[in-house]
């Protein structure tokens, strides 16, 4: 698909193709704007609504503080309690989906797994566990303990499927076990990126925990949402920025734990 | 034939010296079928000795040495070792042969981030439980052997430090004290002193050739550096294409062999 001009070699011959796709990307944002009623005139007086809203946040209202740590510490547990679990099964789970240790029949149901864990947003799934298991913050750890699966499971197959196979080849030549070749060849090799991985998802859990409370799977997520329905919007403020202290608590915390284990 | 057991009459033990220490027999191997790496390969390995096998690159040493403890499984062929054929024995049986088998790569293969002292118990995985070996609850037999074997290649004062940190000499020597960790009834090396200069070279050669003298085992080694070879072989195995075209003494090794061995005769001038 080359265009043809006087000279034979072009030095960056066009890519049609790339141009066409480009202008139907570009075609295709226009009509799907159009489409969903994006209008100026629209978007004018949703900024007017927002300015009113955002001035009746302030000042923040933390009278009903008892409430507010009582969801604040929920949230917190879920978050801690799920992703520990999370790292109980996806690291085993990671083991048995990385191709380079393990055979196609055990790698596959693996992946498979973690597949499914990843393919639906954790408060779709907590919806579903708050079906099963009922109101609750017992919905929203098993919830985000599915999310964790996922999540933690492709990170940690794709570090061991990355690990230097010399030191392994090593350990084995030396007639050790299975579980000692891992523990020997693999986990020095991946335990630094690990600490890293669970601490990123520690911290999407705790963000995600205040979430699954929407749809009552326990957390500050729920009376936040309340109070949202109740117009209360100087304590929904007072939630928001409790969050926001709480999920920099844990940016520390995490910067902190990574330098104990010299990551 | 019998296990060999340390247990025996005098007699039985003097045969025991003449037998040979390793077998080869038509050992083969095909990565991809229908193309040999190892065309059928027939040796027989002294319980005494260092033999070099020399041979261009690609010609299938790294796999013969690998075919012996199976990191790399031959498709046909026996391995006898200790009395018994390595290539027919299960994963657990294979286990406990290899912990008999000592091996020194190339690279090192050191894991870098566990310490030298880490490294060196890594020896003793096969005969320690894996939870025992999680914990780092090795029996104090294996610990003092590690310090004397640390002391042996002159790095006592790096037991603590992490592989990744010492010298490419330095690795190698932990690579070695390792394999020694382990025992060996046979020691394999693949190309130890490819990555190293020619005075850490000599120098690594000596201390192979010092441990297997001392402890009384066979050493086979593949090497590019045909001078070392001659230097510190009791014996060369030439190879190409798969096949052995020279097994002799390091003496009677010739130009015209060499020219064999590595085809055209330019490089030798």
């Amino acid at each position: 698909m080359a265009a043809r001009t006087g000279s034979t070699d072009l030095a960056f011959p066009p890519n049609w193709w790339a141009r066409a796709a480009w202008l139907l990307f570009g075609v295709y944002v226009f009509y799907a704007a159009s489409h969903l009623e994006f209008t100026p005139a629209r978007f004018a007086v949703g900024l007017e609504h927002g300015a009113k809203f955002v001035s009746r946040l302030f000042p923040p209202d933390f009278k009903r503080w008892e409430l507010l740590v009582k969801g604040m510490v929920e949230s917190l547990q879920i978050a801690v309690v799920a992703s520990a679990l999370g790292v109980l099964i996806s690291a085993p789970l990671a083991l048995f989906a990385a191709r380079n240790l393990m055979p196609v029949w055990a790698s596959w149901p693996a992946r498979a797994i973690m597949v499914l864990c990843r393919t639906f947003h954790p408060v779709i799934v907590a919806i579903l566990f708050v079906k099963a298991v009922g109101f609750g913050a017992l919905a929203g750890i098993l919830a985000l303990t599915v999310a964790s699966i996922g999540f933690l499971g492709k990170l940690m197959t794709e570090a061991i499927e990355e690990i230097s196979l010399k030191q392994v080849e090593a350990v084995r030549a030396t007639g050790a076990p299975f579980l000692s070749v891992v523990s020997y060849a693999v986990v020095p090799q991946v335990f630094s990126r690990f600490v890293g991985f669970i601490s990123y998802e520690t911290d999407a859990n705790l963000r995600n925990s205040t979430m699954v409370g929407i749809v009552g799977a326990g957390g500050i997520g729920g009376t936040l949402f309340a109070a949202f329905q109740r117009f209360d919007y100087d304590f929904v403020c007072a939630i928001v920025l409790t969050i926001i202290v709480l999920i920099m608590a844990g940016e520390i915390l995490t910067m902190r734990i990574k330098r104990v284990f010299k990551v | 034939m019998e296990p060999v057991s340390t247990e025996k009459a005098p007699a039985a033990r003097v045969e025991e010296r003449r037998a040979p220490a390793l077998v080869l027999r038509g050992l083969s191997k095909e990565y991809v079928a229908g193309t040999p790496v190892l065309r059928g390969i027939d040796l027989e390995f002294a319980p005494r000795g260092i033999t070099a096998i020399i041979g261009p690159s690609g010609t299938g040493k790294s796999t013969l040495i690998r075919c012996i403890n199976r990191l790399v499984e031959p498709t046909s062929g026996e391995v006898l070792f200790e009395g018994k054929d390595l290539v027919k024995l299960s994963r657990g049986e294979l286990r406990s042969a290899r912990r008999r088998i000592g091996m020194v790569f190339q690279e090192y293969n050191l894991v870098e981030r566990l310490t030298v002292m880490e490294n060196l118990l890594c020896g003793r995985l096969g005969y320690v439980s894996p939870f025992k070996a999680w914990l780092r609850r090795y029996p104090p037999r294996d610990i003092g052997r590690a310090f004397d074997l640390l002391e042996t290649v002159g790095l006592s004062a790096h037991a603590q430090a992490r592989a990744d940190s010492l010298s490419g000499g330095q690795r190698q020597r932990v690579g070695i004290a390792r394999a020694m960790m382990q025992e060996p009834r046979l020691l394999l090396a693949d190309e130890p002193t490819s990555s190293l200069d020619p005075k850490t070279s000599v120098e690594i050669m000596a201390l192979m050739e010092t441990l297997s003298e001392m402890h009384g085992f066979p050493v086979i080694i593949n090497i590019h550096n045909v001078e070392l070879a001659r230097r510190f072989a009791d014996r060369v195995i030439g190879m190409t294409g798969g096949h052995v075209v020279y097994d002799g003494s390091p003496e009677a090794l010739t130009e015209a062999h060499l020219k064999q061995i590595y085809g055209g005769q330019d490089w030798l001038d």
